[in-house]
C-alpha cells in the first residue's frame, strides 16, 4: 500500500522555495500555515454513479502568501477551494482554517465564519447588476449588519485602492470586464477577510486585463495574516504566485515556488522544481497541458 | 440586506412591473367580480332589506324566495296577530303588474302594497313627495331608478300617469330603494289599491310582516307562529339568507362569477409566480454569491419574501384602486345600483393576494434553499 503523500511547504526543501531577501518570505514564515487540508476526500453521486473528485488531499497554505491552485480542466480545482472556502462538505477529511477545524462548526457557525473571514473573487464576478458599484462593494458589510451609510464608506475607501474611485457610482453593466473584476476584488476585501479565494479571475479577461488584476490582488490583496488561493489555469499569471499547488485527477502533484516566492522565473515546465514529496516517488514530474 | 433586495427588484423594470401587473390583475378580477356577485345577490333580498321595522315575515311553507311567492289567505295576518308574543302584524302585497306610460311604452313593474295604516314596508328616502301622498286618489311611488326606465331621459317629476291592470295611477313621489334583482321599476301604493292593479287571483295576500313583543326573542315568537299557524315565519335576517341561498343552489351564478373569480386567482398566481421565478432564476448566480459571502438562508427567504411582499402590495393597490374607480365611476349608472366595494371584499382580495404572493414566493425559496453556494465557483 502506498503511503498518501503529503504536500505540505514543510515537505519541500527550503532552499528551493524562496529567497532570504523577499519580505514576504518572512512574514510568511512568521504568520505560519492559514489552511491545512487533511485527508480531504470528495465524491459527488452514489452507486454505478459514484465519481471521486478529490483523493486524499493534503495541502497547506500559507498566511502572507499568494498560492496558485493549477492544473487541467476537471481535476478538481474549483471543488477543493470550494471545501476550503466552506462552500461544500468534504467526503471524508478535514480543513482547518486559522486554527478552526471546519468539522467543529455547525452549519450555522460556518456560515458566519464564512462571512466573517473568507473573501471571494469569481470568474463571473457575480456582482448585483442592480446595484453600483459601491453598493456592491459593500455587500458584505451589509451581510454583517453595519450600518448602509458607514458601509458605503468603506467601499469607497475600498474602490479608490483598486483604482475605481471615479467609477464609484457606475452599474456593472457600465463596466468593463476588467473594472468590474475590480470592483469584484474590492468587494472580496472590504471586510478585511483573513482568507481570499479566487476562482480564474482572469479567465474572462483580455491579456492585459488579467495583468491589471493580478498585479492588483497582490498589491493589496496579500498581507501578512491574509492567505490568497488562487484558482486558475492561465500560466500567463503563474509569476504571480509565491507557491503554485499543481492537481491532477484529484491529488496534489506537486508544490512549487512560484516566481513571485523564490525570486526566479516560475517555469513550471522545469523538471527541476518539482517537488518530491516522499523519499521514493516524485509527482508533478512534469508541465501540465493547460490548453 | 432590505435595501439589497429593494434594489434587485426594482433593478429590472421589465420584471418588477411585470410581476405587479400580474397581481393588480388578478386583484382586479377577483375583487370586482366578487363586489359584483355580492352586490346581485344583495339585489335578490334588497326587498326584505328595505323593510326594516318588520323583523318577521311570514309566508306560505312552500315559499323560498321574494320572487315566488304562494299568496296567504287574507285572514292569516289576523292568526298571526292572534299568537302570543306578537306585537303587532300587517299585511304586505308583493307582486309583478305590466305598466303602461301614455307614450305606449311598457314595464314589468314589481308592485308592493303596504299597510293602509302603518304604512310598514314603505321606502325609507324620499327623492320627491311625501310618503302620505299615497293617500291621495290613484296615487303611487316609483323608485328613481324606476322613473329612469319609464321615463328614460326624463328628469324624474311627479305627476305623470300610468295604466296597471286597465287602472290609472299618478306618480305622487319618487323614492330611492334597492334595486332588486330584475331591473323591475319598483312601485310603491297602499294595499288595496295594490290588488287593484294586480292581476285578479283567489288569495293575493303575500307576506304577513310582524314584530314581535319588546323582550320577546325574534326566533321565539317565529317558532309560535309556526306551531300556531302551520305557516312559516322567518326572521328577516333568515329570510334574506333563504332568498339568496335559493338564488345561488338553484342559478349558474355563482358558477360563472366562482369562475371568473378562479381565474383571476388562477392568473394572477401564474404571471406573478412566472415572472417573479423568473426573476428569481435570472439572479440565482448572485444569490449564490450572496450565500457563499456569508448571508443564511433566513435572511435570503425574508429578502425573498420582502421582494415578494413589495410586487404583492402595489399590485394590490393598483388592482383594488381600479375596482374602486370601477364602482365610484358607475355609482350613478342606474342598472348598475346597488354595487360596491365592499370592505369585506377588500379583506378577502388581500387574503387571496396573499396566497398568490405566498404561492409566487414558494417556488422562488425553494430554489434558493437548496441551491448550493458552490455554484459560483461554475463559468458562465
Amino acid at each position: 500500500m502506498i503511503a498518501t503523500p503529503q504536500h505540505t511547504l514543510d515537505a519541500v526543501p527550503t532552499t528551493a522555495l524562496r529567497t532570504d531577501d523577499d519580505p514576504t518570505s518572512a512574514i510568511a514564515r512568521a504568520a505560519g500555515v492559514a489552511v491545512h487540508c487533511q485527508r480531504v476526500c470528495k465524491a459527488f453521486g452514489d452507486g454505478d454513479t459514484r465519481v471521486r473528485v478529490l483523493h486524499d488531499v493534503e495541502v497547506e497554505v500559507r498566511a502572507g502568501e499568494m498560492s496558485l491552485l493549477v492544473g487541467p480542466s476537471g481535476c478538481g480545482k474549483t471543488t477543493l477551494i470550494s471545501i476550503i472556502a466552506g462552500l461544500l462538505e468534504p467526503t471524508a477529511g478535514d480543513v482547518t482554517l486559522f486554527g478552526t477545524a471546519r468539522s467543529k462548526l455547525s452549519a450555522r457557525q460556518l456560515i458566519a465564519y464564512r462571512a466573517k473571514n473568507i473573501g471571494f473573487v469569481f470568474q463571473q464576478y457575480n456582482l448585483l447588476p442592480a446595484l453600483t458599484a459601491t453598493a456592491n462593494v459593500a455587500i458584505p458589510l451589509l451581510i454583517a449588519r453595519m450600518n448602509r451609510e458607514r458601509a458605503f464608506e468603506q467601499a469607497r475607501r475600498l474602490l479608490a485602492q483598486v483604482g475605481m474611485a471615479d467609477r464609484a457610482d457606475a452599474l456593472p453593466t457600465q463596466l468593463s470586464g476588467g473594472q468590474q473584476q475590480r470592483v469584484a476584488i474590492a468587494r472580496a476585501l472590504v471586510h478585511e477577510p483573513r482568507l481570499l479565494v479566487c476562482d480564474e479571475p482572469t479567465a474572462a479577461l483580455d491579456a492585459q486585463s488579467g495583468q491589471t488584476v493580478m498585479e492588483l490582488l497582490r498589491r493589496v490583496a496579500v498581507q501578512a495574516d491574509r492567505a490568497v488561493i488562487v484558482v486558475t489555469h492561465d500560466n500567463r499569471v503563474f509569476r504571480f504566485g509565491d507557491r503554485i499547488i499543481e492537481m491532477d485527477d484529484g491529488r496534489i502533484q506537486a508544490v512549487r515556488m512560484g516566481e513571485a516566492g523564490s525570486g526566479a522565473p516560475a517555469e513550471l515546465a522545469s523538471t527541476e522544481q518539482a517537488i518530491k514529496v516522499a523519499p521514493d516517488e516524485t509527482i508533478g514530474a512534469g508541465p501540465f497541458d493547460f490548453q | 440586506m432590505n435595501w439589497v433586495a429593494w434594489q434587485m427588484l426594482t433593478g429590472d423594470r421589465a420584471k418588477y412591473w411585470g410581476t405587479i401587473f400580474g397581481i393588480a390583475f388578478g386583484t382586479l378580477l377577483i375583487s370586482q367580480q366578487t363586489a359584483l356577485f355580492i352586490g346581485l345577490m344583495r339585489r335578490t333580498a334588497s326587498q326584505i332589506d328595505d323593510v326594516r321595522e318588520a323583523t318577521i315575515w311570514v309566508m306560505d311553507p312552500e315559499v323560498q324566495n321574494t320572487d315566488e311567492i304562494l299568496p296567504l289567505a287574507e285572514t292569516d295576518v289576523y292568526r298571526v296577530r292572534g299568537v302570543p308574543g306578537v306585537s303587532w302584524a300587517v299585511r304586505h302585497y308583493k307582486g309583478l303588474a305590466r305598466a303602461k306610460v301614455s307614450n305606449g311604452r311598457f314595464r314589468q313593474v314589481m308592485l308592493m302594497g303596504l299597510d293602509e295604516t302603518t304604512m310598514i314596508g314603505a321606502p325609507v328616502e324620499m327623492v320627491l313627495g311625501s310618503l302620505s301622498d299615497l293617500g291621495r286618489p290613484d296615487g303611487v311611488i316609483v323608485d328613481k331608478a324606476g322613473f329612469e326606465y319609464l321615463w328614460p331621459g326624463v328628469e324624474p317629476r311627479l305627476g305623470d300617469t300610468l295604466e296597471m291592470n286597465d287602472r290609472r295611477a299618478v306618480i305622487v313621489g319618487v323614492c330611492k330603494a334597492g334595486a332588486p334583482f330584475q331591473t323591475f321599476p319598483l312601485i310603491f301604493t297602499r294595499y288595496t289599491r295594490a290588488l287593484e292593479y294586480a292581476p285578479p287571483e283567489r288569495n293575493r295576500l303575500s307576506f304577513v310582516l310582524a314584530r314581535p313583543e319588546a323582550g320577546r326573542d325574534v326566533s321565539e315568537v317565529c317558532a309560535a307562529i309556526n306551531r300556531q299557524t302551520k305557516l312559516l315565519a322567518l326572521s328577516r335576517n333568515q329570510f334574506f339568507w333563504r332568498t339568496i341561498g335559493y338564488y345561488l343552489r338553484s342559478t349558474g351564478i355563482p358558477v360563472n362569477f366562482g369562475i371568473t373569480i378562479a381565474l383571476g386567482f388562477i392568473v394572477g398566481t401564474a404571471i406573478a409566480g412566472q415572472t417573479f421565478y423568473l426573476f428569481t432564476l435570472e439572479n440565482l448566480r448572485q444569490f449564490g454569491a450572496l450565500k457563499a459571502m456569508g448571508l443564511g438562508n433566513g435572511r435570503l427567504v425574508l429578502m425573498i419574501l420582502l421582494q415578494a411582499g413589495i410586487v404583492g402590495g402595489v399590485g394590490f393597490g393598483l388592482g383594488m384602486g381600479v375596482t374602486a374607480f370601477f364602482f365610484e365611476a358607475t355609482k350613478n349608472v342606474t342598472h348598475l345600483a346597488g354595487f360596491y366595494l365592499q370592505w369585506q371584499v377588500l379583506l378577502g382580495s388581500a387574503a387571496a393576494v396573499s396566497i398568490i404572493v405566498v404561492l409566487a414566493s414558494l417556488v422562488s425559496i425553494r430554489r434558493v434553499l437548496v441551491l448550493e453556494p458552490a455554484i459560483v465557483f461554475r463559468g458562465s
